[in-house]
């Protein structure tokens, strides 16, 4: 029998973090938000507030599982005990799978609360890409959303597309952004940016004899057109920040900054936090109006 | 807060915006909608901080407005939209 090779391209590094100049047990509160998207699961540990831990995992095909792996993946990188926790919101395409969870918002609410957070308070306009939706949102300096939009209904121009894409290309998802500029001329976007039609287009054009490079250039540019056609529609205000697995693609996102014409913000953070961040800033205020578990 | 519900897709830009500022949770474009497109909650779930009822659109509806809409907006004489002329806050309008 011949051996059987398998190589995922798709596959992104699962991680977990937690700040080692924290200690759980000076916090008044410790409040957990967890973000089951529908390609990643996350987790974040707040202590009053500031995060003290978080994790980054591909979601299952078990939305409670998923779950319950992204809070203990983060856990392992601390001494904190699972019965610490104050309160515990879900968030996401899978809220309502998070059995240990004492309620559950919406993403909109979170993403935009999240990234008041990990990009400051100067942000305005959150554009999320997640795994199979879009998310444009406006919000105030407090985080609250002024103004939202959310496309799940077509996985256009989404971070599963992408993964997609780097399968077929046999290209590692994260050199896909780097790689997409190693092209002499910039080529015109693939027409069509719906994953399935765009894979087929995409072959096609291998077979005109484009290169691997060329056909990213090509698929990074019409994810890169699609994604301003939406966040066009809610308006764009100043400072603009991206959360989600696309935020780390610079193949899609240098491409996206000059239609917007602004410049995308900067942060220290993990992007793709931002959603279980916000979910345990909402804890976090809803512990301190004495709104948390009942005990 | 506006909320867009709705999609974009390769034939169009389907949104139905409601201004949350504006509505008061009447129910009358509940009642209005043939469709029954609208739903009001006591919660707003994308402003959990925030405890006034509020109109939003059915989740099962909201990826296919564009037929669930469609015996409203007829090509030609198109009359009122009902959940428009139904919300006396002004809070609803819709995108196509």
């Amino acid at each position: 029998m011949a051996e059987e090779k398998k190589q995922e391209f798709w596959r992104w590094t699962e991680s977990n973090w937690k700040d080692p100049d924290m200690d759980w047990r000076d916090a008044r509160f410790i409040t957990v938000g967890i973000d089951v998207g529908s390609v990643s699961s996350q987790s974040t540990i707040m202590a009053d507030g500031q995060v003290f831990a978080y994790a980054n995992m591909r979601t299952g095909s078990d939305s409670p599982d998923s779950a319950s792996n992204a809070l203990n993946y983060a856990l392992e990188a601390t001494d904190l005990p699972a019965d610490r926790m104050d309160y515990c919101i879900g968030t996401g395409y899978g809220r309502v799978n998070v059995p240990f969870a004492d309620r559950s918002i919406t993403e909109i609410a979170c993403h935009a609360r999240g990234a008041n957070f990990i990009y400051g308070p100067a942000v305005r306009t959150v554009l999320d890409v997640g795994g199979q939706d879009i998310k444009a949102i406006q919000c105030d300096g407090k985080g609250k959303v002024t103004n939202f939009l959310m496309n799940d209904k077509c996985a256009a121009g989404t971070g599963r597309g992408m993964e997609v894409f780097a399968d077929l290309l046999g290209v590692s998802i994260t050199e896909v952004g780097d790689r997409s500029f190693e092209v002499k001329e910039e080529p015109a976007a693939v027409s069509s940016t719906c994953v399935v039609y765009a894979k087929s287009e995409a072959t096609g054009l291998l077979r005109k004899g484009w290169s691997t490079e060329e056909v990213l250039a090509a698929y990074c540019r019409a994810m890169a057109e699609r994604i301003y056609s939406l966040v066009e529609r809610i308006g764009v205000t100043p400072e603009f920040a991206i959360t989600g697995g696309m935020a780390k693609n610079r193949g899609v996102i240098d491409r996206l900054m000059p239609l917007i014409g602004l410049e995308c913000m900067k942060t220290k953070w993990d992007t793709q936090i931002a959603g279980a961040a916000g979910a345990a800033l909402f804890g976090y205020a809803l512990c301190q109006k004495g709104k948390g578990r009942k005990k | 807060m506006l909320a867009n519900y709705g999609y974009k897709d390769a034939s169009g830009d389907y949104f139905i915006t409601i201004d949350t500022d504006r509505c008061d949770g009447c129910n009358n474009c509940v009642g209005a909608c043939p469709a029954n497109v609208f739903v009001v909650v006591d919660e707003d779930p994308n402003d959990p901080l925030r405890d006034e009822p509020v109109a939003m659109v059915v989740a099962e509806k909201k990826k296919k407005l564009k037929y669930e809409c469609n015996p409203c907006k007829p090509t030609s004489n198109r009359p009122a939209l009902p959940c428009v002329e139904s919300c006396k806050a002004g809070a609803i309008s819709h995108s196509w």
